[in-house]
């Protein structure tokens, strides 16, 4: 199972480092249990809007995609960027192929846990396309701006 | 209509080479069945009975000359010189092979067409009135909206492993041609009392095997936040939407769940908590989108034509055909064409090559290069002179396409059916065809009036039974073809869901029974009602009666 | 008894596996299977998947005609759409 990790543009195997994993439930539950926890597992029904807890001291948050079809991680890893500020390390698990890097990078994902062989081609997969359509949580310039932006320096 | 700038462009183009890799990926086996399946679909590719199958996006059924040719082209080029056009005012060949896709797709890229999220669980190819920019009574055109969410829902990277497929329609007229309130979210544009423009937004409508009409969760949305509102629906719905069980993943079964004034508050309150400055557009790219869909420059015509009242007199043929197929245009002189494709005994919503071909030309002569196609599978060129009329009518003639049945019993939906998908349990155009043919007298169809029959061939219902007049369901009986009949269903601004009439009929049993259903309508009608009128005043029991009686 | 069908992966057309362990256009050259060999045969044909999509049993009567619950399905699947006899393998003649 390769990590890939997103530094600047490029999407770049990780050496996986030991983390101290704990799951939201048990966190919330007592977390004098889990002094050395640096990981927080979010499960893909919680509600990031009520999380009840600080997670701004994790190094990583990770979220559950189990099952390509299953989608809800890609709103709760904006929620988490956009709306509640979190900077460190999202880290999406579980059915990651090839073909959804884009869209995960593009809600806020920077850490992948990629199934073996579909991680060739994966820094590919993050430049098929030049431009978005949307704001989302990279930061990328949605194309209405780009729009203005050329109108302006015409 | 709205034209590509370089973005557009490449982002297009830039789709049609990613799939291009993928297509590789799965012919050199790096990618097993499984695997690229839903990456095919999520770019319209299904395999289906004989072959797969391409469902090519029409962005809100507008097409330019240009375009219908190129769709032509293709069509002879990968296909089998024919097309079949939606009930989502799409397009499907039926039997391009995987090789050639790809370079289908960079055909159509070059007329600005594209087959982007017309399948899988995504955002779908928003739907519009048909009559969009030349109906009277229109707020502004629903286009121009449409074309904003076009390019928000292309590629959202948020919305596009939803809980099931989404569908948005958008209509600006108090007469709803676009199905608003079967879609997951309808959208009306009207003027309110302050004179402000805005959208009433309805969602959890839909067909399938729980069909519901939509619930208004907000009377009254300023039209510049429409992309932070959709944007807090679809998030409510990909976070909260069911993902256990794939007949209860649509939105329409989350909403009823919660109730439409809980699932409203869920909606207000993520509005409420999201930034909305990088999702709604400001106006000056309003404007820009907006620029595109300004009217074309109408002649100034008198409200009659002296030619078009002559030919109707002297022609008979013609004049029940202006009747039927031509409808009222915003501009004096001028009038909305609609182009029957549901020849009597035709396969309802196919088109030839040498149909579309003639179609793009009837247009550019007489249309201003625009044509329409409609959720009833039909075509429209909205704007035509009165005074072309008559040469309209001679050449649509000559490419058998002046079918004078708009809105009457043979002007029927009908899903491909088993003649061609994979899921349907019973074929549905040949339904269509016998019911087409036993009504083939065009003089008793419009004494008959409207009358609005759809087929589907399983319980998908991609021929909206429910929400037909006459709604006819094909099911399986342990390897026989039986049809249920459903009556009562609209699909328009009075919808309403069709009630079940009683037993299964054989597909023998299916035409007769439509006619009996017609005959009672006809003995019991008062004045000018139409067929949905008379059974709504008279009640189902009337009508079931009269369609088990003696049978 | 059953015989195996799917589409050919490059261009979607039906296609009947044969005696010679190769993929067939003509329905009439499908190999039978005894019923119980079915899942043995299914599952070998499944893992080529480089040439074939969507790959599953049909049932055949004695005589090597179509039968059970999907007949009408499979029937059209041999032919081509009943509503377009110009389109699919009944247009060419032999089957």
């Amino acid at each position: 199972m390769p990590l890939l990790k997103l530094i600047g543009d490029r999407l770049l195997p990780a050496i996986e480092e030991a983390k101290n994993e704990v799951s939201l439930e048990d966190w919330r539950a007592n977390r004098i249990a889990h002094p050395d926890a640096t990981a927080l597992v979010i499960p893909n029904d919680a509600d990031i809007d009520d999380l009840r807890c600080d997670v701004s001291g994790f190094s990583a948050i990770i979220l559950e995609f189990p099952a390509f079809k299953d989608g809800r991680a890609y709103s709760q890893a904006r929620l988490l960027r956009e709306r509640i500020g979190y900077t460190g390390e999202i880290r999406a698990r579980g059915d990651v192929l090839r073909d959804q890097l884009l869209y995960m990078v593009r809600c806020g994902v920077n850490g992948f846990e990629i199934a073996g062989a579909a991680s060739d081609g994966a820094e590919t997969a993050l430049q098929e396309f030049s431009f978005a359509y949307q704001a989302s949580s990279d930061g990328a310039t949605p194309v209405w701006k780009r729009r203005r932006n050329r109108a302006a320096a015409a | 209509m709205y034209r590509y700038d370089e973005f557009d462009a490449t982002m297009v183009a830039e789709r049609v080479e990613q799939f291009r890799g993928q297509v590789a990926r799965r012919l050199s086996g790096d990618l097993t069945e499984d695997q690229f399946k839903p990456l095919r679909l999520m770019n319209g590719l299904y395999l289906q009975l004989h072959a797969y199958m391409l469902r090519v996006a029409i962005p809100y059924g507008t097409l330019s000359s240009k375009q219908m040719r190129a769709l032509a082209e293709a069509s002879r080029k990968y296909d089998k010189g024919y097309a079949h056009f939606t009930t989502r005012q799409n397009l499907q060949y039926n039997w391009p092979a995987l090789v050639d896709v790809p370079d289908l797709l960079d055909d159509l890229a070059k007329v600005e067409m594209h087959a982007i999220q017309t399948s899988g669980n995504c955002i779908r190819n928003v739907t519009s009135d048909q009559y969009a920019g030349a109906a009277q009574g229109e707020v502004e055109d629903p286009r121009i909206w449409c074309e904003v969410i076009r390019q928000w829902s292309t590629f959202h990277p948020e919305f596009s492993y939803l809980p099931r497929k989404f569908k948005i329609a958008v209509t600006a007229c108090d007469h709803d041609r676009a199905a608003v309130k079967v879609h997951d979210i309808g959208l009306r544009l009207y003027k309110n009392d302050a004179g402000e423009t805005g959208f009433e937004v309805m969602v959890g409508g839909g067909l399938g095997r729980t069909p519901y009409i939509g619930q208004t969760i907000r009377k009254f949305l300023p039209k510049d936040h429409l992309l932070s509102y959709l944007e807090a629906i679809l998030r409510v719905y990909n976070l909260q939407g069911r993902r256990d069980n794939m007949y209860k993943a649509r939105i329409k079964i989350l909403l009823n769940a919660k109730g439409a004034d809980d699932f409203a508050s869920l909606v207000e309150k993520e509005w409420a908590a999201m930034d909305a400055k990088d999702v709604d557009l400001p106006a000056d790219e309003i404007a820009r989108i907006r620029d595109y869909f300004a009217a074309p420059e109408f002649e100034p015509l008198p409200e009659t034509s002296a030619g078009l009242d002559s030919n109707s007199t002297k022609n008979k043929a013609f004049g029940r055909w202006v009747r039927t197929n031509t409808h009222g245009h915003r501009a004096p002189g001028y009038a909305i064409v609609n182009i029957s494709l549901k020849p009597i005994g035709g396969i309802p919503g196919d088109a030839s090559d040498a149909q579309m071909d003639a179609v793009a030309d009837i247009a550019e002569q007489h249309s201003f290069d625009e044509i329409r196609v409609t959720h009833e599978q039909n075509l429209v060129l909205p704007h035509v002179k009165k005074d072309d009329l008559y040469a309209v009518y001679l050449a649509l003639e000559a490419a058998e396409l002046a079918t004078a049945n708009i809105g009457l019993v043979s002007d029927i939906i009908a899903c491909p059916g088993l003649d061609y998908c994979s899921l349907a349990n019973t074929r549905s155009i040949p339904i269509a065809q016998r019911i087409s043919e036993r009504f083939a007298d065009l003089g008793v169809q419009e004494d008959i009036g409207e009358l609005k029959i759809k087929i589907s061939g399983c319980i998908n219902a991609c021929g909206h039974h429910h929400v037909g007049h006459i709604g006819i369901l094909g099911v399986d009986k342990k390897g026989e073809e039986f049809y249920q009949i459903t009556l009562g269903g609209s699909g328009a601004e009075d919808a309403s869901i069709g009630e079940i009439a009683g037993r299964g009929l054989s597909s023998g049993e299916v035409v007769d029974a439509v006619e009996k259903l017609v005959g009672y309508y006809r003995e019991n009608r008062q004045d000018t009602e139409r067929f949905l009128d008379t059974y709504r005043r008279l009640g189902a029991e009337k009508f079931k009666e009269a369609l088990y009686a003696a049978a | 008894m059953k015989a195996v069908t799917g589409n050919r992966l490059s261009d979607g057309a039906v296609v009947y596996l044969t005696n010679e362990d190769q993929w067939t256009e003509k329905f009439a050259n499908a190999a039978r299977f005894v019923t119980e060999d079915g899942p043995d045969v299914l599952a070998a044909a499944q893992t080529r998947s480089a040439e074939i999509a969507d790959v599953y049993l049909i049932d055949i009567d004695e005589e090597g005609a179509l039968s059970g619950r999907a007949v009408v399905r499979e029937t059209i699947r041999t032919l081509g759409p009943s509503v377009r006899p110009d389109l699919g393998y009944q247009a060419g003649g032999e089957l």
